[in-house]
């Protein structure tokens, strides 16, 4: 191995680094034949794989000649390419299979009733890929027959209907784009540092834009009385027909019946072909597979509002009807369980979001939080949507923590941890929104660290 | 009434009914949606309130709902509803005294495992609960006078009502008037409201904020690969890399192909009891693999228990008959049990 990769942050030397001096020279002599290009191959396959042991020449070294990635054509400069249409369906590249949903081992024990976590580590911008959006389920996801589904909406108004999906799809519609975070995002983290990466911190968190019909529209077409209605049941119509109490402000401002995700049909682990969409409030109220609203006055005291999502403070007692996502941010990368690869200029780069408004600042610090730096904010920055960050940084090769904290646009400061546990305590699985802080060493290696 | 007359009647209410129906869609939207039966809100309205408004009449004993349990709900959730194994327990860590207050001191305590009955407010939402999605794999095939009975053996088993009684539409109220953690719920915070008070009051400091900085969590090293290889979890170009947490393997750049049968194996749930390679509810397939491997009539066995569900071998929690695979699927699965069932 070279000294280089002992020099901290050296993970990987730059591919040309692997190239015998010998090697070198004697291509300068005598050129490429066959035989060294194959040795040049089998030298670039052990680098990509970061087992190489050869020794290195540097581009900077008197004997290097160039780049084989760029005097060698790669078959894809040398051949025919695939015709239009081979995939009916496109797919990712097959070298991004790393990036996949994912669930934490030990979380729950039936996997029809857990969690799988957005790689949040890999993604960029603000639109979460439908096929990486979290899933949580209660009792297992179901693909339902679209032309079979019926939405019925009954209760408080003046005539309960049903609306097939043929229905649904005529009506006004809407395109929004809005972050569903689970209410259990970042739950492990409460007493102390408990995962790795940022895919287990903060990966029950997606973005999407979505399409479907105001919850407005449907419950005036259905002519809600509006004297006495003050809460909403959703139900979905899968196994668990889970059920989840909205408020009737929620309901009438921006609250949706979906379809439409991403410029498709919304995805079956995501609730095919309909769901609900409660902007800023809890992923558990978006209820998927949604069946039926029932419009009433008193709230309904569901198994998820009661025995789950509910907060249990310090002094006992249970904050039950606890739903919207307050401000909160994370930098995705850099991030836990990740190397840099060497000192010096890194794209710290990051996603902030409230589900009271819009996302008004992000400030980076390098230092564990005693100094900080205002990051630039992406477009479009949205009410209740995912908003991207991204900052410069030079890493000199010493020890850094890493830390964001969102700023709303009610002027809300994301809290410490600290400031968090002051109030609620560390047992209070739900609604963890704390700052959170990634710790560089100086091997660069990143690892997920709390910090008092 | 006579035909005539019965059919007049039949015609008048049609015309009334279309004529409710066109009123119905009469605002913005004409011809979208139609108005919902009586028959398709009872079939579909099941929720039941605190205030027990939809709670349908019916009663079950104690005695009935342990039978009922003992056959429908302990594999999951144990004989006394304190099963940790497949889901958190549902009975548990109340007292005679927390009956009494309505508040359950071990929350405030803590270090205890928090039971379902433990936070419960409402004994209509065990009944709701129970009645939309119990049992797990067979939703909604309880009859009211079974949820009654089964929902009477759980109060019982929390101490909640005597091992006498029968819980109805009628006496509901006595049971919910005993809920451990009927005082134990509060809504004063700020999170329902899109405009509630918040909990903390951070301030945006920007310098020298917080002059030393000490870590005081941290990931053990023995934890780290609890989530597998993180250098394949990122991906391997880029700014950085995944952190290798597993030891390097000589040809990990070789994929696997796969030849488990993932398709019938998630269609039909297998994977929700069934490891590759171990235990979850019931044994891993490799487990299964090895402990038949070589069997004279293995194929056909192997065939037979799939089909016909069994307990006993494995465990007492039963695994259910899977009528429905297929002939084509269920030959896929055994050929491949009998491969070793491998990755």
């Amino acid at each position: 191995m070279s000294q280089d990769t002992s020099r901290p942050g050296r993970l990987l030397r730059a591919p040309e680094s692997f190239l015998s001096n010998d090697f070198v020279k004697t291509v300068n002599k005598d050129g490429l034949d066959e035989q060294r290009r194959d040795w040049m191959r089998k030298a670039f396959t052990a680098a990509a794989a970061g087992v190489a042991g050869i020794g290195a020449v540097r581009a900077a070294d008197p004997g290097f000649i160039g780049d084989p990635n760029i005097l060698e054509l790669p078959p894809w400069t040398t051949s025919l390419g695939l015709p239009v249409a081979h995939r009916g369906y496109g797919m990712p590249a097959k070298y991004e299979m790393n990036l996949m949903r994912r669930e934490s081992p030990g979380l729950a024990s039936v996997a029809q009733a857990s969690v799988a976590f957005t790689p949040l580590q890999g993604l960029f911008g603000i639109i979460t890929p439908s096929g990486l959006h979290f899933e949580r389920h209660h009792q297992g996801w179901v693909e339902i027959d679209p032309s079979k589904h019926r939405l019925m909406i009954n209760g408080l108004v003046k005539t309960p209907k049903v609306y097939t999906m043929d229905d649904l799809m005529r009506l006004p519609q809407v395109s929004r784009i809005h972050f569903i975070e689970c209410g259990a995002n970042t739950a492990m983290e409460w007493g102390n540092v408990a995962v790795p990466t940022v895919q287990y911190t903060h990966g029950m968190l997606s973005c999407s834009e979505y399409t479907g019909v105001l919850l407005s529209t449907l419950l005036e077409d259905c002519g809600i009385d509006l004297k006495r209605a003050k809460y909403l049941l959703a139900e979905g119509a899968d196994g668990s027909s889970m059920t989840r109490t909205i408020g009737i402000e929620r309901a009438l401002d921006d609250a949706m019946v979906a379809f439409g995700s991403n410029g498709e049909m919304i995805r079956p682990e995501n609730g095919y072909p309909l769901r609900l969409v409660v902007p800023g409030v809890q992923g558990v109220s978006w209820v998927k597979w949604l069946r039926r609203l029932e419009v009433g006055d008193q709230r309904y005291g569901a198994k998820d509002e009661t025995s789950g999502y509910a907060d249990l403070m310090p002094d006992g007692m249970l904050r039950e009807y606890s739903s919207i996502q307050e401000a909160k941010s994370v930098i995705t990368s850099p991030s836990g369980g990740q190397t840099l690869l060497d000192k010096g200029y890194y794209n710290v780069t990051g996603l902030a979001w409230s589900g009271r408004g819009k996302v008004k600042r992000v400030d980076v610090s390098f230092d564990g939080g005693n100094q900080w730096q205002t990051a630039r904010l992406e477009t479009p920055i949205l009410s209740k949507a995912l908003t991207r960050f991204n900052i410069g940084w030079v890493w000199n090769g010493e020890p850094a923590i890493l830390q964001s904290r969102v700023i709303d646009d009610t002027g809300f400061v994301q809290p410490t941890y600290g400031q968090l546990r002051a109030v609620r305590g560390t047992r209070s699985v739900y609604h963890n929104n704390a700052i959170q802080s990634w710790k560089v060493a100086a091997s660069g290696e990143v690892s997920n660290v709390q910090i008092s | 009434m006579s035909r005539s007359a019965d059919r007049c009647m039949r015609m008048l209410v049609a015309v009334v009914l279309a004529w409710c129906a066109s009123a119905a869609s009469a605002g913005g939207y004409p011809g979208i949606g139609r108005a919902a039966t009586q028959a398709e809100i009872k079939a579909w309205d099941i929720d039941v309130r605190p205030d027990f408004v939809g709670l349908p009449p019916g009663s079950g004993s104690v005695a009935d709902g342990e039978m009922l349990w003992i056959e429908k709900c302990s594999s999951c959730h144990g004989d006394f509803g304190d099963a940790n194994h497949v889901f958190p327990p549902l009975i548990g860590n109340t007292t005679l005294q927390d009956i009494e207050t309505g508040r359950v001191a071990a929350l405030k305590e803590g270090g205890t495992t928090r039971t379902t009955i433990m936070k419960m407010p409402t004994v209509s939402t065990l009944w709701d609960f129970i009645h939309r999605a119990m049992p797990w794999d067979k939703p909604k095939s309880l009859k009211p006078d079974e949820v009654y009975a089964v929902l009477a053996y759980l109060l019982n088993l929390a101490e909640i009502v005597p091992a006498d009684f029968v819980l109805s539409e009628k006496t509901m109220a006595y049971a919910q008037s005993r809920m451990p953690n009927r005082n134990g719920m509060t809504r004063d915070h700020g999170m329902w409201d899109i405009d509630g008070k918040p909990d903390t009051a951070n301030k945006a400091c920007m310098k020298n904020c917080r002059p030393t900085v000490e870590v005081s969590s941290a990931l053990p090293d023995f934890a780290k690969a609890a989530h597998g290889e993180l250098l394949k979890q990122n991906r391997e170009y880029g700014a950085i890399r995944g952190t290798r947490t597993m030891p390097e393997t000589k040809d990990e750049a070789v994929e696997e192909v796969s030849k488990v049968p993932t398709a019938p194996l998630t269609a039909n749930g297998c994977l929700g009891c069934h490891g590759i390679e171990g235990k979850i509810i019931g044994p891993g397939f490799q487990q299964v693999a090895d402990k038949y491997k070589g069997k004279a009539d293995e194929a056909e066995y192997l065939k037979g228990r799939i089909r016909n569900g069994g307990a006993g071998t494995w465990g007492d929690v039963a695994m259910p008959p899977m009528a429905q695979l297929s002939d084509a699927d269920l030959d896929l699965i055994v050929r491949w049990l009998i491969d070793g069932a491998p990755r």
